[in-house]
């Protein structure tokens, strides 16, 4: 299994190009509240994810994610 | 507060009022024909009514729920599990089982709850839907309702939704595979035979909604699966009579068995009144005559392509492909809006289209068009958008 912090890893690098505040993305940074994404920026980046570890991340999860380290946890969570 | 989260549509709501447009809920105030009515008191050709095959003024469909509701009164007043199964449904079922070649049929009260009644129970929690992601509010809300894993596949995209069925491994055989015959919003038609081909690589069970194309596609008019030559592939079919059909309803057709269990565990169709009997009898005279008049299906597509290519013809950013459904999308919504209401004054009832009902962050001027619509009627349609963009209401950004 891929280790938690290689997961917050790839979310980082991949929400840099959405990351138009330039914050320092952490564990706790939300998603939509913080960065900003819109719902399609969501789609893209959930997109982005599912193709990087060949995994389905299903849309009923997704309410429960608001923040980086809950994506990360749900992502290692799918990828056994 | 509780009523905060509206405040944005109350907003949106007020600047309609403010502009003196109703694109949603326009109230019609006279039907002269299936193509012509008075719309918030304009006379209007109606060019955004999904009665693709003109039966919705038809007489004898008119004459037979006149019969039906002398016969049967205006209501069963009750479930279909209860006191509302009359030998109507009963014969509209067999009826439609029958157009399909299938066996099994379940007749709901309207569309919406005929695709989230079967969305919702098919499968269930630990079970996996596929749906495209374009899908119909309906088909959301039943999945949503499911607890199923839900998974999106991109719309229209046979090679993603085969890299997610792999991605299953073994839980792909007992997956629900949705899709749409023609999608409500665009126009195009779903790749069904690539994604039958699908199903038959990884298994599972694929449901087709065929709610915009029953009528208008296939030999004799089933929909996009038999246009596709893929029905064996199909397990269940879901659709509506409310579009080429011109009355209220919905059903579920099938060639499993099963269904028949299936029926008596959808809350969509157990907790709420059936269909009234004039409805089912006006349903029963449309399907009997989208039987004997083939031609119908000859003139939307005439006019499909009339319309589509005038449009086209004039620059405007319409689909792909011609279809019965012409969407022309834009990007501001304010000029949509403007459009919309040059329409309605020139004559001309569109549906206008805001996300997210339409499928990207797009405006659409969404057109419909019927077999009884008259070549005039189209070429008059393609006139008023002529003088839209003659007037500067479209953006060059947004031509084809």
């Amino acid at each position: 299994m891929t280790e938690y912090r290689a997961y917050l890893d790839f979310l980082y690098s991949t929400l840099e190009s959405h990351n138009k505040k330039n914050l320092e993305l952490t564990e706790s940074t939300h998603l939509v509240a913080d960065i900003g994404l819109s719902s399609l920026e969501v789609m893209e980046f959930i997109e982005k994810i599912e193709d990087h570890f060949d995994i389905s991340i299903p849309l009923n999860i997704l309410p429960d994610v608001n923040t980086i380290g809950e994506l990360a946890k749900k992502v290692q969570e799918l990828n056994p | 507060m509780l009523f905060d989260k509206f405040k944005t549509m109350a907003d949106f709501q007020a600047e309609l009022a403010q502009r003196e447009v109703t694109p949603f809920g326009a109230v019609t105030e006279q039907i002269l024909s299936a193509t012509e009515g008075v719309v918030e008191g304009h006379k209007v050709i109606l060019a955004g009514t999904n009665n693709y095959l003109g039966l919705s003024y038809d007489p004898r469909c008119i004459a037979a729920a006149q019969a039906a509701a002398a016969r049967w009164g205006t209501g069963t007043t009750g479930s279909r599990l209860a006191n509302g199964s009359f030998a109507e449904h009963e014969a509209l079922e067999r009826e439609i089982a029958a157009f399909y070649g299938v066996d099994n049929a379940i007749v709901f009260s309207t569309g919406y709850s005929a695709t989230m009644g079967m969305c919702s129970t098919l499968a269930g929690p630990g079970e996996v839907i596929l749906l495209d992601a374009d899908s119909h509010a309906s088909i959301y809300a039943g999945v949503t309702l499911s607890g199923a894993d839900i998974i999106r596949y991109k719309h229209n995209d046979p090679d993603d939704l085969a890299k997610r069925m792999r991605r299953l491994g073994d839980r792909a055989n007992q997956a629900l595979i949705i899709a749409e015959g023609i999608y409500s919003m665009l126009g195009d038609v779903a790749p069904l035979q690539e994604i039958a081909a699908v199903k038959r690589e990884y298994g599972g069970y694929l449901l087709v909604d065929e709610a915009h194309s029953m009528g208008v596609l296939g030999a004799t008019g089933r929909g996009a699966a038999q246009a596709a030559g893929v029905e064996a592939d199909i397990d269940f079919t879901v659709g509506t009579f409310s579009k080429s059909l011109g009355s209220i309803g919905g059903y579920c057709v099938s060639p499993h068995a099963e269904l028949e269990a299936i029926r008596f565990c959808i809350k969509a169709y157990i907790f709420t009144a059936s269909s009234s009997p004039s409805v089912i009898a006006s349903t029963r005279e449309a399907l009997r005559i989208i039987g004997a008049e083939p031609e119908r299906r000859s003139r939307v597509w005439d006019n499909a392509r009339r319309l589509y290519d005038g449009l086209k013809a004039l620059g405007l950013p319409v689909g792909p492909t011609a279809s019965p459904v012409v969407a022309v999308e834009m990007v501001d919504r304010s000029r949509t809006i403007d459009c919309w209401k040059a329409l309605m004054e020139a004559g001309v009832y569109v549906n206008l289209v805001i996300p997210p009902a339409s499928p990207s962050t797009n405006f659409l001027l969404r057109n419909s068009v019927s077999a009884a619509h008259s070549s005039e009627q189209i070429d008059t349609i393609i006139s008023a958008y002529a003088d839209l963009k003659e007037a500067g209401l479209f953006d060059p950004a947004e031509a084809a």
